[in-house]
């Protein structure tokens, strides 16, 4: 396994030599927020952001994607005839990627490459993505650990894993992809003392006893509650009354859905410009009434409460039950940060995971 | 199923080779689809129960049951209601026009159960669409020993909303292999036609209930309108068909068809991949959303 060490100057410069051989995705300041944004001369990347508001989950799922072309021309002898819309998908690496994000294309995979279908634009795209992580104990408030993510040093979703020691970087790399990009970036063996502080570093987030202040730079983030989750029968969940109350601050705006690095929901749609049509594919949120609403009128998740008990459902049972991976969440609180109504995952996840309890408290 | 190396979005390109108009209202035309490249036919391979999506350049795509047997060779039927932007587009399109179709897609009634027991079949209006695919499939003479007794209620509002009426001659001729036993809500006065056979007045539920007695060795497959499926489920429960015996189609949105999109879910379960057919047994273990 191939470790690395660059001075904190000779990151960059690093970074910058993949440039050859991938498209380079880095994090930008974007006004008051950051975002990733490709490499190229009119931009400089940011290692020391925190968060970006936007996941890069659509480096490799975009928001908005030609699937398919076609023309209406009748004089056109393949007229109406859709075929592939022909496109590359050149090798490109995402550097600085939080292990939350990376692990959130595991969250994903599942729904894209499946036993019996299989995305094409997902699995080409995956497969040409390198993803070069950040490794530091910088957690916000918002943020709580899941089965999916398993704190700022989880190098499970990552390619090359890399962490920020404040006088420099040390990558390792995870894996043939890892091993590339690696040996692409050059850097120097690391020191002993170096591989010294990563391995303490490490210990200390995963010690959250440890007594605050003089050992922990950062209060580790906390678990989402959903130990009891999986052995909750599916139908008293549904129809527990505290919906109502969850939901009742709504406003449907969809951002939790649009923020979400584990989201996959999409609509199809076709558009055409004189006689050259697209078939269209755009992320699309349970939490818009027209996303369930049938050609008749009817609509099954018409009321808001109906919505908003989906979502948290789909995250935090359906999945869990379907796959058996942990829940479709890696805990990084943008959906808790941007709720213009303080919905709170964490707090929805305590009452489902909880639910119950207060019942046979009761009876006894 | 579509082979799991293909393009699931990519649709089969398809020619209209005739269009139907089912009902007197005009709202429901059957279209008979032929596959551009012939050998897309036998990639096609489907069972009665299953869906394709039907693809519209420019316009859309939309999930339509297969009518059409597998026993019906060189062609697929697919009866239509006109209702939204596709729908709407499809029934103003001509024979020559082109289309594209997607899957087979989705599960099927439970065809290795079926065998070699008495089957029940319930329709009720457009969504008869999947049973006629299931009647011809049974009664074709290839296939009619494997099954025991055959029985089926079919309604309509009225006579002229009927879909398939060269069929229903057929089914309701002697040796047709089904007791086909066919409703109207009301007899209009100004029927069009008058059928040659017996013909019902009433809701399916009171045929069902007059005709449909023995639960023995018997699987019901079941697809109709809400208010026909509330009133049916009940009449046959009495009649002692367990959950386990009574299977339903159900309908969702859909845009993927293929379980990737999200949309159509009753609570875990995704309509287009887990369904469209469910046992009543498997309903009763799912969040009641429809």
């Amino acid at each position: 396994m191939r470790t690395r060490y660059y001075e904190r100057d000779a990151f960059p410069p690093a970074v910058a030599e993949l440039r050859r051989a991938y498209r380079v995705f880095v994090p930008v300041r974007r006004g008051d927020f950051h975002a990733f944004a490709e490499w190229d001369d009119s931009v400089r990347p940011d290692f020391d952001y925190r968060k970006t508001r936007v996941p890069p989950k659509g480096l490799v799922f975009p928001q908005s994607e030609r699937l398919l072309v076609f023309s209406t021309d009748e004089r056109d002898p393949e007229h109406d005839i859709l075929r592939e819309a022909p496109k590359d998908f050149p090798p490109q690496a995402v550097v600085g990627i939080r292990p939350y994000d990376a692990m959130a294309f595991r969250v994903l995979e599942v729904n894209f490459d499946t036993p019996e279908v299989r995305d094409p634009w997902w699995l080409r795209r995956r497969e040409a993505t390198t993803l070069i992580g950040l490794a530091r104990a910088d957690e916000d408030a918002t943020m709580f650990r899941t089965e999916n993510y398993a704190g700022p040093f989880d190098e499970r979703g990552l390619d090359v894993i890399v962490y920020d020691l404040g006088r420099g970087y040390l990558a390792k790399a995870l894996g043939e992809k890892g091993e590339a990009a690696l040996a692409a970036m050059g850097g120097d063996e690391p020191a002993a003392d170096a591989l010294r502080e990563v391995e303490e570093r490490i210990a200390r987030a995963a010690t959250p006893e440890l007594p605050a202040g003089r050992l922990r730079a950062q209060p580790a983030a906390p678990e989402l509650p959903t130990g009891r989750l999986r052995a909750q029968p599916v139908v008293p969940l549904f129809e527990a009354e505290f919906w109502d109350e969850v939901a009742a601050p709504c406003l449907n705006c969809g951002v939790c859905t649009f923020l979400c690095p584990t989201c996959w929901c999409f609509d199809i749609q076709d558009e055409v410009r004189k006689q050259e049509g697209d078939r269209i594919r755009n992320w699309d949120s349970c939490m818009f009434p027209l996303y369930t609403l049938h050609a008749s009128g009817h609509n099954p998740r018409g009321k808001k409460t109906q919505r908003v008990r989906n979502r948290f459902m789909h995250k935090l049972k359906y999945y869990l039950d379907k796959y058996d991976r942990g829940v479709m969440c890696v805990g990084c609180g943008r959906c808790v940060e941007a709720c213009p109504v303080n919905i709170d995952i964490r707090e929805v996840a305590a009452r489902l995971n909880g639910f119950g309890e207060q019942v046979e408290r009761h009876d006894r | 199923m579509i082979a799991r190396d293909r393009n699931p979005y990519l649709p089969y390109p398809v020619r209209i080779e005739e269009i139907i108009t089912e009902t007197g209202d005009h709202s429901l035309k059957t279209f008979k689809l032929v596959f551009l490249d012939p050998a897309d036919e036998a990639r096609f391979a489907f069972l009665p129960g299953q869906f394709a999506e039907i693809s519209v350049a420019g316009k859309g795509e939309i999930p339509i049951g297969i009518a059409s047997s597998p026993t019906e060779k060189g062609y697929l039927l697919f009866t239509v209601q006109k209702m939204g932007v596709v729908t709407s587009h499809l029934h103003s399109m001509r024979p020559g026009d082109r289309l594209g179709l997607r899957g087979p897609l989705g599960n099927w009634y439970p065809w290795e159960r079926m065998e070699g027991r008495n089957v029940v079949i319930i329709g009720g209006g457009c969504a008869f669409s999947t049973l006629r695919s299931s009647i011809v499939y049974m009664t074709d003479p290839s296939r009619r020993p494997k099954f025991k007794r055959l029985t089926a209620v079919y309604g309509a509002r009225c006579l002229s909303l009927l879909l398939y009426s060269d069929r229903l001659d057929e089914w309701k001729g002697e040796k047709s292999g089904i007791d086909m036993h066919v409703t109207v809500d009301a007899m209009q006065e100004s029927e069009p036609r008058t059928p040659r056979w017996q013909c019902h007045v009433g809701f399916v539920p009171a045929v069902v209930k007059e005709k449909i007695k023995d639960p023995t060795d018997a699987i019901v497959i079941l697809c109709g309108p809400p208010a026909m499926l509330k009133f049916t489920l009940p009449v046959l429960k009495e009649a002692g068909f367990a959950d386990g015996q009574i299977y339903l189609s159900l309908e969702n949105r859909m845009k993927c068809g293929i379980g990737m999109c999200g949309r159509c879910n009753v609570g875990g379960k995704l309509v287009c991949k887990d369904g469209p057919v469910f046992s009543l047994a498997e309903l009763g273990e799912l969040p009641r959303e429809t």
